[in-house]
Order: C-alpha cells, then structure tokens, then sequence
C-alpha cells in the first residue's frame, strides 16, 4: 500500500510538471467519478461473496471443486467464471470466499482464469468497442482452452510443492 | 453504457437470488453475511481509492510507444515474449490495456503478438495483481496463480499463429 501510495504521488508530481495543475485535475475529476461508479459494484461484489460464503454447503463445494474433484471441479470452475457478473470487485470476493468453503486451487485458477480471459463482462464492455468485434471473438475463441489447462496446471504444481496438503 | 446497465442489473439480481437464499436458511444467516460483507466492503474501500484514483497518474507517466513499438508481425517469439511482459507491466483499467492493444494493430502489430499481449495484460497486469487481487485474496494464491498463468500468453499466441487468425 504505501509502495504504490509513494508511486502515485511520484506520478501525479510528474504529470504536474508535465502539464501543469490543468493535467492533475483532470485526471482526478476522471478517476473520481469511475471510483464513484464502481463503488456500487464493489459493495454488490462483497456482498454477494459474503452470502456464497455463508450458503454454499461446505461438503459439496469441497466435493465437486475440491482437490479429487478432476477434470469436472475444473469444467465446474471454469463455466462459473465465465457467467460471474461484474468486475475483478466481484470476481476475487466469490474466488476468495470459494477457497474458504473447500475449493482447491485449481479449481479458483480455473474459475479466475476464466473470468479474465473469457467472461462476458469485460468483453462486452470495453474489449467489443476498443479493440473490434472480429479481434475480441477470435481472442475468445483462442482462450476457451486455457482456464482449464491453467486449472491442471495448477493442481499438477500445487502437489508437488505441497505434498502434504497447504501450509497454513 | 446500456451494457454495463445489463451487468450491473445481472450483478444485483444475483445479490438478491442469494441474498434469499440465506434469508430463507434464517434471520440469523442474512444477517451474519450482511455484516461480513459490509465490513469487507468497508476495509477494502480506501484500497480501491488508491488504486483507481492514483492508476490514472502512474498510466500518464508511462509513454505508450515504448510498449507499441516492439509487437511488429516481423517480431515472431521474441515479439510475443516482449508483449507478454509489456502486458503484465501495463498500469491502468481495462481502457488502457485495450487502447494500447488497438493502437499496437494500428500501428501494424502482429495479430498473434497483440493476442499475447492482451492476455498477458488479463492474467497478469501486475498493478492489478497487486491493487485488486491481493486485497480480496490469500496473497499465496495470488502469486501462485500468476505464475502458473506465465505459460498462456504464449500458447495463445502459437494457436493464433497456427489458425492464422485473426
């Protein structure tokens, strides 16, 4: 936190001299009302991880995207985060609140894998304008794969860094 | 913006759905998690500040034509290894990763090289690991998620190059 806290400052005294008090402010009245719109989304996002904590039956989730759950903990994860609404204010609260009902850490790599790479969210909003419809589709398409091989990827790693289950 | 109105709609609705559902386990469940995501919403707020409010300084510092200079279609796999790391170097929101991604095509960057770049930015941006991953997640997660990650900007671009799209 202070790290970036010192970054920003540095940034901002540099735009200052740059452009002078004009490119300071303008930046901030921009950043200000984006903070100020998502500041919703972020409430909807802890919110709703703190209700998928609380109603998930523990059993079942550590079942189906648990450590034995295979190649369909995998399927299961990555299909979740590609229908997970909202922005990285929603998708990291429900990963988070996974982990802490009994997924593994595969199955959370493939389902924040999948909702960065495939979710709809981000695709719709920004890629579709910014980058076009034929870029963003053929870029979907390339990444279908990938949150599941991250997914295995990751179980195949995580047994062999901690064989004995996770440190804590 | 009516996209985002859908998300947003999309996003309240599925509060609501399991909102009920714990409304329905009991008064005592509802209201437990209501406190517990209310205080996590509360402590991550000034985080979110931060990030948002300070990205927009540190994107302006950061001349765009260093990163959308080196991804030509010429590049081959050195071109996809430096936009892989220019990916995961580029500050800012979505707007920025992918206005530098559409600027690198205008400028004649190769396609397999902008998929890297694009996706790396997705996976890995490290100002999003740290401004937003790390705050909502156990760090070790983060930081093994990203590396396991490393791989995909490459296999990404080996499947754009072998279907020569797009």
């Amino acid at each position: 936190m202070i790290v970036i806290a010192a970054l920003v400052v540095v940034s901002a005294a540099l735009v200052w001299r740059r452009d002078g008090i004009q490119g300071v402010t303008e930046i901030l009245t921009h950043d200000l009302s984006l903070f100020g719109g998502i500041l919703p989304r972020v409430l909807a996002g802890c919110l709703l991880g703190a209700f998928i904590a609380e109603v998930l039956p523990h059993e079942k989730v550590s079942r189906s995207l648990g450590p034995k759950s295979g190649l369909k903990g995998l399927l299961i994860g990555a299909a979740f985060g590609a229908i997970l609404p909202g922005g990285p204010f929603t998708a990291y609260p429900v990963a988070s609140a996974l982990l802490a009902v009994g997924a593994d850490f595969g199955a959370t790599i493939a389902m924040v894998v999948s909702w960065t790479l495939i979710g709809y969210g981000r695709a719709i909003a920004w890629e579709l304008p910014i980058m076009g419809t034929d870029f963003t589709l053929w870029r979907i398409v390339i990444s279908l794969p990938l949150p599941v091989l991250a997914g295995a990827l990751g179980r195949f790693v995580y047994v062999r860094i901690y064989p004995k289950g996770a440190p804590e | 913006m009516s996209a985002a109105l859908i998300i947003d709609i999309i996003l309240w609705a599925s509060v609501a759905a399991v909102g009920f559902i714990a409304f329905r386990r009991g008064g005592a469940v509802l209201t437990t998690s209501l406190r517990e995501g209310t205080m996590d919403f509360i402590n991550i707020v000034p985080r979110i500040a931060l990030g948002v409010i300070g990205s927009g300084y540190i994107a302006a510092v950061i001349p765009q034509e260093i990163i959308t200079g080196w991804l030509g279609p010429d590049s081959g796999w050195l071109g996809v290894l430096t936009a892989t790391i220019a990916g995961a170097a580029t500050p800012g929101g979505p707007v920025i990763g992918f206005s530098i991604g559409a600027v690198a095509m205008k400028a004649g960057g190769g396609p397999p090289q902008v998929i890297a770049y694009v996706i790396a930015w997705a996976l890995f941006a490290f100002q999003r690991l740290l401004l937003w991953e790390i705050p909502f997640m156990p760090a070790r997660f983060v930081w093994f998620r990203a590396a396991v990650s490393l791989p995909f900007p490459f296999l990404a671009a080996a499947i754009a190059m072998a279907i020569g799209k797009p």
